[in-house]
């Protein structure tokens, strides 16, 4: 019979030490393609599922590797150590987690068998039923963007309409041992009080959510678009100050959420 | 254990004492090499722990004393604060020399008045032929001294200096005086029969120990004299009051026990300041000062005559005390190096002789302390076991966020069993503490002479591509041509034999510098604070310590570990490469333009040789100052096959690298650690101790370095050979936990003598809660894998502007980016000023 651990997928980077995607210590694997195509997105290399060549710092640089599950999970438990003081584990993101089911439930699995702890960043983009219920039995934690409740406007921004993502939010929240909704707080797309205060409000309709995370908008992935020869066409706006962060919080509290700046 | 955490703020008063310390530039001063002399000439004849225990009381009984504004804490070794003595009887030939110009160098100044030249002149000539550095050069082996001037290893600490690096007693002092320590030695001197064996040395070293502890309470006395005639004189009431207790205080202790806790830290300051008056030897460590002073605070707090605010300005006190020590080294050091310190290693926390956890109210306040002074001294450690609590853990985190670059973090798991493999009972290894840098001793009992060589191990290296010849001298075993050696492990063997030989010369030079410290030097005042000293009748130099250790330090374990897997990869395996090419390769220093000399050479190993015999650990400012002075000496010529030497680089830096969690080369590094490690075992000291390696040589990796060729693990010439046990600087690219997997995987116990790792980190990582709970997170995971030690630069923007300038030098500089913690170097230029300008603002 053949292993599950076999499975193949293809990633980009696996990033160890990262403390924000989960609770504690985490390691992140960055798998490759994804469904949306947002303006911000500050990892586009990851967008297409084509392995590429991406410049970086003045060298070219091959983007994409196919691996097994296995290959990755041997990686992700070097550092048990620091999960197990950290309460860390896993944590799958990219690119678009759902976007390679077999690999990603494979490796969620495979972690879980080792009693590792799991978490992914998602944009919920795909089908509940044929997709997404399958990672449920092996996720702790799923850290589900919501960018914006207008779908229109959502369409514009990240290339696909909302309304499936709403309602896999809907139903995530109900099967899902824990769901946290983030932010990308985005000047010129969702950043007013009204926008953010609609999330909130959303977000506090859901069943079991209690926490939302306010993810502020940085400039990491601008020289990899020039890597990539892409444009970067969000060049005119710059990163939300600290305090205008606080008042977007405290807006979203409102709605009885536990709302952190950062994730 | 129980614990109160107080936070007690910073007085006025710290800040006055702190500025008044920095106020003038320390000098030079006569009087102790002065009264010693004299003594000396008086007691020829007389047996050497007399003639020691004389000198030191002619020296108490009129060294100049002084109380200095605002201090709460007196004693000191000089009238003006930050000063040195000297000490002729260990080396004198290289201030002599320099005496023209240690007043105007630019580096480390040191004012000299022309009348302390002149009685320093006079007193060098009773000194010549009678020190300990002489003797020591003339019971070292013909090949030995080769191997010395070849660089090989240097015990230079102990050979131009007192040895130091031990902690005494202080508990007992603080408990029953030096009347009782007094006591002690006529009770053991009646105890002596006239037909024992040993009864003229035993008697001799006995009387020194009744002398030199009547000599410590005389000087504790004369400053109750001084205190209370300033006193008469104070205009001001409360600084009048502020006397008197000070001469209260130095009439009782350290003659008797403390009564009081403001008492017990008097009577520590005196143990302190006066050891450092009776020898040269820096690292005299305070150890466990949480534990011995605690049963004093309580006492205190219990009956209401203390208040925390109070115990915590005294504790500041002691702390701006202990940078008061101070120290004069040679020009060539100080050109290079500016600022010093005096290695007086304090550790909080940890878990008692039975086991328990011994976190206690000050073990906070000594964190509190080091953040109110943030001074060097005291070198401030903490231990960490299985039960430490958390909110011990994070305020030391706190203290790390501060960027001054402490605590050192220990892991009682790895030390304690360490120890006791080496003979410590259960309970002495509980209760060790840490010497200098990264030295683990049991307090009080130990002889530990941590600090006794350092090894570089990629010399040995170069030795097998030259059959054990440099310079057409002989300096290591004849291990094979390069053409016999056919498999890997006949080459390993190689660099094994090359090893075995070098270090047994090294024994060879520590056991003579130990054999002349134990017959010139013997030092009663210290011994009397050692146990079974008193007990076996001679000192801790001459065997008289229950635990008796040589640790010198081994290294360049990761460019050897990297090498080895280079050679491993390249020669045998994938056979891209023979050896006589890269031997090719590296003699032309990989092709690299700006080739250095052998000139050059010489010249850095000079500046370094001067350099380590006067200093064991540097800070890494000093460290870079020296490599560019040492670099920018070095040029230049080019040859025409440049192009192939590089090329040979390029297949070096493919092969996989310590430092990134690949078993292989990280199994290999702990091979070859062993070469070092377990050779060394075999070995015994004049005072009847094992020897222990280390693998820890703080910051003598860039001066090493800097008479080191280039090695096979593309290395270049006469830069900084890797630092402790961490990986080689900018080899771990694989972030922070993989490079603490890495060198977990080393045997950190049989290096009972201490490991260091070295990690960058930039104050955004340390962010916020989640900053601090991954940091320690990071501590514990790599400790729960046995790791020994781990220690933080938390860097500054400076650095930072530096590594966007030289990516190559910072490749593991962790930052916190947007949420998580990542490599500076790999992170866009946008996003790294971003971080620039974060930590501008102030940042956490």
């Amino acid at each position: 019979m053949e292993n599950y651990l076999d499975t193949k997928g293809r990633i980009f980077d696996i990033q160890r030490f990262s403390v924000h995607d989960g609770p504690g210590v985490r390691t992140i694997v960055f798998l490759k393609g994804c469904f949306l195509r947002c303006k911000w997105c500050c990892n586009p290399e990851s967008q297409s599922k084509k392995i590429e060549t991406m410049v970086v710092a003045g060298k070219e640089k091959t983007i994409g590797y196919d691996v097994t599950a296995g290959e990755v999970l041997e990686k992700v438990k070097q550092d048990r150590p620091y999960y197990r003081r950290s309460g860390g584990g896993l944590t799958l993101s990219g690119g678009e987690a759902l976007f390679q089911p077999d690999f990603a439930v494979a490796l969620l699995r495979g972690a879980k068998e080792n009693a590792i702890n799991t978490a992914m960043e998602t944009t919920g983009f795909a089908d509940f039923d044929t997709v997404i219920k399958r990672y449920i039995p092996y996720l702790d934690l799923f850290l589900m963007d919501i960018k914006h409740i207008n779908s229109d406007k959502h369409k514009e921004f990240t290339g696909q309409p909302n309304e499936l993502i709403l309602e896999n939010a809907r139903k995530i929240a109900r099967e899902a041992k824990k769901l946290i909704i983030r932010v990308p707080v985005i000047p010129t797309f969702n950043d007013t009080v009204e926008e953010i205060e609609a999330i909130a409000e959303f977000a506090s309709s859901l069943v079991n959510v209690t926490e939302l995370h306010l993810l502020p908008y940085h400039r990491l992935g601008k020289d990899k678009y020039e890597g990539l020869g892409r444009e970067y066409t969000l060049e005119h706006i710059t990163p939300p100050t600290k305090e205008h962060m606080l008042m977007l919080k405290k807006a979203a509290e409102k709605y009885g959420l536990k709302v952190e700046i950062g994730g | 254990m129980s614990y109160t955490i107080y936070d007690a703020p910073k007085s006025e008063r710290i800040g006055k004492l702190i500025k008044a310390l920095y106020e003038k530039k320390p000098r030079i001063e006569s009087s102790r090499a002065v009264l010693l002399t004299e003594s000396y000439k008086s007691t020829e004849g007389e047996p050497t722990n007399i003639r020691r225990a004389k000198a030191f009381r002619h020296i108490l009984e009129n060294i100049p004393i002084v109380i200095r504004d605002n201090e709460l804490v007196v004693g000191s070794t000089t009238v003006q604060p930050r000063s040195c003595q000297v000490f002729p009887e260990f080396s004198f030939e290289w201030l002599e020399k320099e005496f023209e110009t240690v007043e105007t160098r630019s580096a480390d100044p040191f004012s000299i008045s022309s009348e302390v030249k002149s009685e320093l002149r006079e007193v060098f000539k009773y000194w010549k032929g009678r020190t300990t550095s002489e003797l020591a050069t003339s019971y070292m082996s013909p090949e030995t001294l080769v191997a010395m001037e070849h660089n090989i290893f240097t015990p230079g600490n102990y050979f131009y200096n007192g040895v130091g690096h031990v902690t005494v007693n202080y508990g007992k002092v603080l408990k029953i005086g030096y009347k009782g320590i007094i006591e002690e030695a006529k009770a053991a001197l009646e105890k002596c029969r006239i037909s024992d064996s040993d009864y003229v040395t035993r008697k001799a070293f006995l009387e020194a120990v009744i002398i030199s502890c009547e000599a410590a309470i005389t000087y504790a006395k004369r400053y109750a004299r001084l205190a209370l005639e300033m006193a008469q004189e104070e205009a001001d009431a409360k600084r009048k009051l502020e006397l008197v207790l000070i001469a209260q205080n130095c009439a009782n202790v350290p003659e008797n026990g403390a009564r009081t806790f403001y008492e017990a830290c008097q009577s520590f300051w005196f143990v302190q300041m006066l050891i450092q008056t009776e020898s040269s030897g820096h690292s005299i460590s305070p150890g466990r000062f949480d534990q011995y002073m605690y049963p004093y605070f309580k006492k205190d707090l219990e009956a209401g005559v203390i208040t925390p605010e109070f115990g915590q300005e005294l504790i500041d006190c002691v702390w701006v005390k202990l940078n008061d020590l101070n120290k004069c080294r040679d020009e060539a050091s100080a050109e290079g190096f500016a600022g010093y310190s005096v290695f007086q290693n304090l550790i909080a926390g940890g878990q008692t002789p039975e086991g328990m956890d011994a976190t206690n109210d000050l073990s906070f306040m000594t964190i509190q302390a080091t953040m109110h002074v943030l001074l060097p001294q005291p070198s401030f450690s903490v231990r960490v076991w299985n039960k430490t609590p958390h909110e011990f853990m994070v305020k030391a985190a706190e203290l790390t966020r501060t960027g001054v670059g402490l605590p050192a973090y220990y892991n009682d798991e790895v030390i304690i069993p360490a120890l006791v493999s080496r003979g410590l009972t259960l309970q002495d290894a509980r209760d060790y503490n840490i010497i200098g840098c990264v030295e683990p001793q049991k307090s009080g009992k130990t002889e530990g002479w941590h600090d006794a060589a350092f090894f570089n191990m990629c010399r040995p290296l170069e030795l097998v591509f030259s059959n054990g010849e440099e310079n057409g001298v002989q300096v290591g075993v004849k291990s094979g041509k390069l053409t016999d050696l056919t498999t890997f492990d006949k080459f390993f063997d190689a660099y094994k034999a090359q090893m075995e030989y070098l270090i047994e010369l090294m024994v060879n030079a520590d056991n003579a510098i130990d054999q002349a410290h134990g017959e010139r030097c013997p030092l009663p005042f210290l011994s009397s604070m050692i146990e079974d000293c008193i007990g076996r009748g001679k000192s801790s130099q001459e065997g008289g310590a229950v635990y008796n250790f040589t640790g010198p330090q081994g290294f360049g374990v990761a460019n050897m570990a990297d090498a080895m897997q280079a050679i491993k990869t390249l020669v045998y395996e994938e056979k891209k490469l023979k050896l006589c090419e890269l031997k090719d390769a590296m003699a032309h220093n990989f092709g690299k333009e700006g080739n250095a000399t052998e000139d050059a050479k010489d010249l850095a190993a000079k500046v370094v040789k001067k350099i380590m015999e006067t200093t064991s650990v540097l800070s890494e400012a000093q460290i870079a100052e020296v490599y560019n002075q040492v670099a920018s000496k070095v040029s230049v010529p080019t040859t025409g096959d440049n192009a192939k030497y590089k090329k040979v680089k390029e297949m070096i830096d493919e092969v996989p690298k310590f430092g990134n969690d690949i078993p292989e080369v990280d199994l290999l590094a702990r091979e070859v650690a062993y070469t070092y490690t377990r050779p060394l075992e075999k070995y015994k000291n004049p005072r009847g101790g094992q020897y222990q390696a280390g693998l820890y040589p703080v910051s003598a990796n860039v001066p090493l370095g800097a008479q080191t060729g280039a090695t096979p693990d593309g290395r270049y010439a006469y830069t900084p050979v890797a630092d402790g046990v961490s990986p080689s600087a900018g080899k771990d690219v694989s972030g922070p936990t993989a490079s603490a997997n890495s060198v977990s995987k080393l045997d950190h116990f049989i290096a009972s003598n201490g490991t260091l790792f070295n990690m960058k980190f930039h104050p955004s990582a340390l962010e916020g809660i989640s900053g601090i709970e991954s940091f320690i997170s990071l501590i514990l995971g790599y400790f729960d894998q046995k790791g020994s030690h781990m220690q933080f630069n938390v860097v500054s923007k400076e650095t930072l502007l530096d590594a966007q300038k030289h990516p190559e030098k910072y490749q593991s500089l962790v930052v916190r980016v947007a949420g998580y913690s990542a490599l500076f170097t790999t992170l866009s230029k946008s996003l790294q000023d971003d971080i620039i300008n974060r930590t501008e603002q102030g940042g956490f």
